[in-house]
C-alpha cells in the first residue's frame, strides 16, 4: 500500500459546535486519490489537490466550525494500490469520502471498496460510464464526464463532418474499452463504420506498429480511445508517419488541456475534443482559473481538476445541511440539492448518480489564432445538459426506478 | 563448481530433527503474530504474513538447493488469478480456491523447472525470469485476468462451511494458521534427508553425482515444493485483498522476494519472515515518499551483497553462535 | 496483394518496423554479452545505463544546447565512466563470490538509479525531438518510412559491426578473448587484466548508452524505458549464447524481425514470441544458437 499521506489540517476551531455532532470523529476527512507522479499526474494530479484544498477554504469551513482535513493519495494506477489505500483510508485514518480516482480500473476498485465500507466517492477524474451503469452505487457520484459524453461530442460531430470511417487505437483496460464501446454505438448510429481496431497496452511508449496497421487500414478516422502521454505519444508518432497531413485525421477522443499543452499547437492544431469545462468560457470560471494558476505553478486548471473542486464544494454544502458526513445519506442529500458553482455554473444530480452539466465540443487553435499559453481552445458548439449524458434509462442502474 | 568461491546460501550444518534454540525462536513468532493483530493493522499484517510465506518457499530453493529463481513472481501471481477466478466466477468456497490456486502453480512450477533446470547459475535465474515474463505477457492478454483491471470483488467466503472469512478477525487467524502450516513443511523439508541431499547438491554437485544421487529430480522436486506453497501464499493473499492484479505476476514481485529473503538471511529458517516483515512495513511507512521506496530497496539490495551477506537473522545467528 | 491473408504493405511496414526494434535488441544484448563475456557477471543495470544515456542525452540539448548528434558521442562516454565508477567501487569485490551476487548487486543499483530518476522527472516521459535533419522521411510505396528510423537501422549495423570486428579480427580483441579464457595466464604475459576487465564494463555500458540517445528522439525520455526492456535483451542472449558477439547481434535483429511478424499475423502474441522462442531453443541447444557451453 503505498499511501503519500499528507495530513494537512485546513481548519482549526477550539470548540465543536453541537449541532454537528454527528460528523464522524468532529473531523470530515477528504481523500483525494489520483496518479500523483505517472502517465496523468498532468491533469489531475497534484492540481486536484489543489482544488479541493480551494473548494474548502471557498466553503469557509473555517468560519462555520467544521473541520476539514484532506489527505492525499498516490493510486500509482494499479487496482491493488488503490484498493489497498482506500481499504487503509476507511479502516484506519477514518477518510470520509474519497475524491478524483483517475484510471477506470482503479476507480471500479475503489467503487466496490466503498460501497463495501458503505462510504462516499465522488469520481471526478474516472472515466467510465459503467460508474452510472452497472456498477452505479449509492454510495457514489460520477461528477465531471464520462465515455458515454465523450463518445457522444466528439463522435458524433466528427462523422456528421464527414469522418464516416473509424479505425480504433485503444488503451487495453477498462477505459479505453469502454471509450471504444460507446464511440463506437454512436458512429454506427449516425451512418459511419468501423473498419478495424487494435489494442495497445497501457501505457504503450512506441506506437510505430499500431500506427502502421492503422495506416493499412485506409479509415479516414483514427480513434484514440486512450489518454495522457498514450495520446500525446500516438499524436506525436502518427506525425512521424504522416498521419494528420493528409487523408487520416487524429480523433482524441479524451483530451485534456495539459495534452495539448505537452503537443504544442503546431501539433494539436484543428484536433477536436470534447472537455466539460474550459478555463476561458465566461468571466466566472476565468477568475476561478486565475486563483487556481496562482497557487498550482501558472498551469490552468483541466475539467478534471475543476470537477473536483464543483464536487467537494458540494458535498460539504450537503453536510453543512444534513449535519453528519454519513456516506450514502450525504450522497442522497447531493442528490435532492442542485448544484451552483463558478466552474459549472448550475447543473444537478440524478438518482443514477451522474451530475449533468454542459459539455462542449472544442477545436484547438492555430498557433497564429492563440494570444499566449493556455489559450488553446475555440468553442465548436455547446451540447446541453439534458442531452450531453446518456438516457437514464439506457444504463442499466439498479437505482433508477422503472 | 570451484569450491573456493563463496556460493550462496547458508552454510551446512549437522542438523536433524528440531534444535532447542529454534524451538525457542518458533514459539517467540507465534506469541508474537498472535498478539500482533490486536495492536496493528489485522490486514497489513495478513498482507506481511503472506509475503512470509511466499519468502519462506523462494528461501526453500536458494538458501537451501542454492538455486536463484528470479521469476518467482509467476507462481505467486498465477495462483493469485486462479484462487480469485475459482472463488468469484465458479463460487467455489474458500479452501478449493486456494487449493485450486496451489495446485496449478505447482503444475507451473512443474513445467519451468523442468526447462530451467538444464542450465546453472546465472543462467538459471536468467531463464526462470524469461519465462516467468512470459506468462506475464500471457495474463495481460488473457480474457479471464481481467488484463489491467485483474479479478475484482473476490469474494472470500466460508471455510469449511464454517468461519466466515468476511470477518477480519476470523481471515486472520485462518491466514495465520495457514502460514504455520507452510512454515513448518518447509522446516521439515529442510531437516529431512531430503534437504541434506539438496544441501550436498548446492555445496559439491559433482560429488553428489558421483554417490550416485539424481541430481536433477532432487533439483525439480525443491522447485515445485517452492512454487506451490509459493501458491499457497498467492491463494491466500488474492482472498485477504479480494483482488487478483498484474502486480502480482511482475518481474518487480520477483525482485521483492529476493530482497526478502536477502535482507532476512539466506538459507536461515527466520530469516525469509523477518526480511518479509521489515520489506513490508518499510514500504508501508515509505509508500508517502513515492519513489523512494524503489531507491531504498535498491540500497538494501547493494550494502547486503556488499558487506551483509548473511542478513539480519543471519548475524543474529552469528552472534549467538547457533543457525536459526 | 496478399500473403496469407495479410496485405503486403502491411508485412513490409511491419518487417521494417520489426528490424528498428530489432537494432535496439542487438545493440543492448551486444553490451550484454560483451560484459558477460569478459567479466562473468549478468550486468541487470544495463537497462538504466541505457536510460541514463536518453537522459544526457536530454539534458546536454536543454542545459549545454548541445545537439544529437554531439550527444551520440558525449552520453556513451559520461556514462561509460560511471560505469566505470561502478566497476572499480563495488562489482571488483565480488568476484570472488558465487556470480549470482554479481547479479543481485546489479538488480539493486538497477532500482536504486531508476528511483531517483523517477523520484526527479516522473514517470511520464520528457521530450526530445527529432534532430532537424533525420526528420521526414520517404514513401517507399507500402509504407512512409521515416528518415529518422532508417538512420536508427543504419547506425547500428555499424556500431555492431565495428565492436564485432575490433573484437574478433584486432589484438586488443584478441587479448580480451584470451583473458576471458584465462586471465591467469594473460597476467602473466604482461597484460593489465584488471584494467581490461574495467574498461570492457565501461565500453558495454557505453554501448547501452548509445542505444539510449539513438532511442530518446522515439522511445520518449522517462525513467523506466529500460526497465521492461532489458528482460527481453537477456531473453535475446539467452536465445543467442551467452558471451557470443556475433550470436547477439543475428540474433537482436533476428528476434525483432520475428516480432514484427508476429505483430502482423498473431497480435496478440507478439509480446511473448520472444520468450516462448527462448524456450524452444533451451529445449533443443541449451547453450544457445550461437553459445558454447562454459
Amino acid at each position: 500500500m503505498r499511501t503519500k499521506v499528507l495530513l494537512a489540517a485546513v481548519a482549526v476551531v477550539a470548540f465543536t459546535v453541537p449541532a454537528f455532532a454527528e460528523i464522524s470523529d468532529n473531523v470530515i476527512k477528504i481523500g483525494v486519490m489520483n496518479d500523483q507522479s505517472g502517465t496523468y499526474a498532468d491533469l489531475a494530479g497534484p492540481g486536484s489537490v489543489v482544488a479541493a484544498r480551494m473548494a474548502v477554504e471557498d466553503f469557509g469551513a473555517a468560519r462555520k466550525g467544521m473541520k476539514v482535513e484532506i489527505l492525499v493519495g498516490d493510486h500509482q494506477n494499479k487496482p491493488d494500490v488503490g484498493s489497498g489505500i482506500a481499504r487503509q483510508w476507511y479502516d484506519v485514518d477514518k477518510v470520509d469520502v474519497i475524491v478524483d480516482v483517475p484510471t477506470s480500473s482503479v476507480v471500479l476498485a475503489v467503487n466496490q471498496v466503498t460501497r463495501e465500507k458503505n462510504k462516499a466517492l465522488l469520481v471526478s477524474t474516472g472515466a467510465t460510464s459503467d460508474l452510472t451503469g452497472k456498477a452505479c452505487s449509492p454510495n457514489a457520484i460520477h461528477w465531471t464526464y464520462d465515455t458515454w459524453a465523450l463518445a457522444n461530442g466528439t463522435g458524433s460531430a466528427i462523422v456528421k463532418t464527414g469522418g464516416d470511417s473509424w479505425f480504433f487505437l485503444t488503451a487495453d483496460y477498462a477505459f479505453g474499452l469502454a471509450l471504444e464501446r460507446d464511440t463506437e454505438a454512436v458512429v454506427v448510429k449516425n451512418g459511419g463504420k468501423v473498419v478495424g481496431r487494435v489494442r495497445h497496452p497501457f501505457p504503450t511508449a512506441d506506437f510505430s506498429s499500431f500506427l502502421l496497421q492503422a495506416q493499412a487500414s485506409k479509415a479516414k478516422i483514427i480513434g484514440l480511445a486512450n489518454a495522457g502521454a498514450d495520446t500525446t505519444n500516438a499524436i506525436k508518432q502518427g506525425a512521424e508517419f504522416g498521419i494528420g497531413r493528409g487523408a487520416q485525421q487524429f480523433a482524441g477522443l479524451l483530451v485534456f488541456l495539459t495534452d495539448v499543452h505537452a503537443l504544442g499547437l503546431d501539433k494539436a492544431q484543428g484536433l477536436l475534443l470534447t472537455e466539460a469545462f474550459y478555463w476561458d468560457l465566461n468571466d466566472q470560471t476565468r477568475a476561478w482559473s486565475t486563483r487556481f494558476a496562482e497557487r498550482h505553478r501558472g498551469a490552468r486548471p483541466t475539467m478534471a481538476q475543476a470537477g473536483v473542486y464543483s464536487a467537494v464544494l458540494h458535498y460539504l454544502k450537503a453536510v453543512e445541511a444534513l449535519k453528519s458526513d454519513d456516506g450514502p445519506k450525504v450522497i442522497a442529500r447531493m442528490k435532492e440539492m442542485p448544484t451552483d458553482d463558478p466552474v459549472f455554473g448550475k447543473g444537478k444530480v440524478r438518482e443514477d448518480g451522474r451530475k449533468i452539466h454542459p459539455m462542449y465540443l472544442f477545436e484547438v487553435k492555430k498557433p497564429s489564432e492563440s494570444k499566449g499559453a493556455w489559450d488553446y481552445y475555440k468553442v465548436r458548439s455547446t451540447i446541453p445538459a439534458e442531452q450531453a449524458f446518456r438516457p437514464l434509462a439506457e444504463g442499466g442502474c439498479e437505482l433508477v426506478k422503472k | 563448481m570451484a569450491t573456493a568461491r563463496e556460493y550462496v546460501g547458508a552454510p551446512a550444518l549437522a542438523t536433524h530433527g528440531v534444535l532447542a534454540h529454534q524451538a525457542v525462536a518458533f514459539a517467540v513468532m507465534v506469541a508474537l503474530l498472535a498478539l500482533a493483530p490486536f495492536i496493528v493493522y489485522p490486514v497489513f499484517l495478513m498482507k506481511a504474513l503472506c509475503f512470509a510465506l511466499f519468502a519462506c518457499a523462494f528461501n526453500l530453493l536458494i538458501g537451501y538447493a542454492g538455486l536463484l529463481s528470479f521469476g518467482h513472481a509467476a507462481f505467486l501471481g498465477s495462483a493469485g488469478y486462479v484462487s480469485a477466478h475459482v472463488a468469484k466466477v465458479w463460487g467455489m468456497p474458500p479452501e478449493v480456491a486456494i487449493l485450486c490456486g496451489a495446485a496449478v502453480s505447482t503444475v507451473l512450477g512443474f513445467a519451468i523447472g523442468a526447462l530451467a533446470i538444464r542450465r546453472q547459475g546465472i543462467y538459471f535465474a536468467m531463464i526462470t525470469l524469461a519465462l516467468a515474463q512470459l506468462l506475464f505477457f500471457f495474463y495481460v492478454q488473457a480474457p479471464f485476468t481481467g488484463g489491467e483491471d485483474g479479478i475484482q470483488a473476490v469474494p472470500r467466503g466460508v471455510l469449511f462451511g464454517l468461519l466466515d472469512l468476511r470477518h477480519v478477525m476470523t481471515m486472520y487467524w485462518v491466514v495465520f494458521a495457514i502460514f504455520l502450516a507452510g512454515f513448518l513443511l518447509i522446516y521439515r523439508a529442510i531437516h529431512s534427508p531430503f534437504g541434506q541431499v539438496l544441501k550436498s547438491i548446492r555445496e559439491n554437485e559433482p560429488r553428489a553425482v558421483s554417490l550416485g544421487y539424481k541430481v536433477d529430480q532432487y533439483k525439480l522436486l525443491a522447485f515445485v515444493l517452492s512454487a506451490g506453497l509459493a501458491g499457497v501464499a498467492g491463494g491466500t493473499k488474492a482472498l485477504v485483498f479480494q483482488l487478483a492484479s498484474l502486480t502480482d505476476v511482475h518481474w518487480s514481485m520477483s525482485g521483492e522476494v529476493v530482497l526478502m529473503t536477502l535482507l532476512g538471511g539466506l538459507g536461515t529458517v527466520f530469516g525469509p519472515v523477518v526480511g518479509a516483515f521489515i520489506v513490508v512495513t518499510l514500504e508501508n511507512y515509505l509508500a508517502q515518499l513515492g519513489a523512494w521506496v524503489t531507491v531504498v530497496q535498491g540500497v538494501i539490495f547493494v550494502v547486503c551483497v556488499l558487506t551483509f551477506r548473511r542478513g539480519v537473522i543471519g548475524e543474529l545467528g552469528r552472534l549467538l553462535g547457533k543457525p536459526l | 496483394m496478399t500473403i496469407l491473408g495479410i496485405p503486403v504493405q502491411a508485412l513490409f511496414g511491419q518487417l521494417l518496423i520489426g528490424l528498428i526494434n530489432g537494432s535496439f535488441y542487438a545493440l543492448l544484448s551486444l553490451g550484454l554479452a560483451v560484459i558477460f563475456g569478459l567479466l562473468n557477471i549478468i550486468n541487470f543495470t544495463h537497462g538504466a545505463q541505457y536510460m541514463m544515456g536518453a537522459f544526457v542525452a536530454y539534458f546536454l540539448l536543454h542545459g549545454a544546447g548541445l545537439g544529437y548528434f554531439a550527444s551520440l558521442v558525449i552520453a556513451p562516454i559520461v556514462v561509460g565512466l560511471f560505469g566505470i565508477l561502478i566497476e572499480r567501487t563495488m562489482l571488483k569485490q565480488l568476484y570472488h563470490l558465487d556470480h549470482l551476487y554479481g547479479l543481485l548487486l546489479t538488480f539493486g543499483l538497477a532500482l536504486i538509479i531508476q528511483g531517483l530518476f523517477r523520484h526527479e522527472f516522473g514517470s511520464s516521459g520528457l521530450p526530445y525531438d527529432i534532430p532537424p535533419i533525420l526528420t521526414g522521411g520517404t514513401n517507399l510505396g507500402f509504407m512512409f518510412l521515416p528518415r529518422y528510423r532508417a538512420w536508427v537501422v543504419v547506425f547500428s549495423l555499424v556500431t555492431c559491426l565495428g565492436t564485432w570486428y575490433a573484437i574478433e579480427r584486432t589484438k586488443l580483441g584478441a587479448y580480451l578473448r584470451a583473458a576471458t579464457e584465462n586471465p591467469a595466464l594473460v597476467q602473466a604475459f604482461g597484460i593489465n587484466v584488471p584494467r581490461m576487465v574495467t574498461l570492457t564494463y565501461g565500453f558495454g555500458v557505453a554501448l547501452a548508452a548509445l542505444a539510449g540517445v539513438l532511442a530518446a528522439p522515439i522511445y520518449q525520455v522517462n525513467p523506466l524505458m529500460g526497465a521492461d526492456l532489458i528482460i527481453v535483451v537477456f531473453a535475446v542472449v539467452v536465445i543467442g549464447g551467452m558471451g557470443s558477439i556475433l550470436g547477439s547481434i543475428v540474433t537482436g535483429f533476428g528476434l525483432g524481425v520475428i516480432e514484427g511478424l508476429t505483430k502482423v499475423f498473431y497480435p496478440e502474441a507478439s509480446n511473448t514470441v520472444i520468450f516462448v522462442i527462448m524456450g524452444l531453443v533451451l529445449l533443443v541447444r541449451p547453450a544457445g544458437l550461437f553459445g558454447r557451453e562454459r
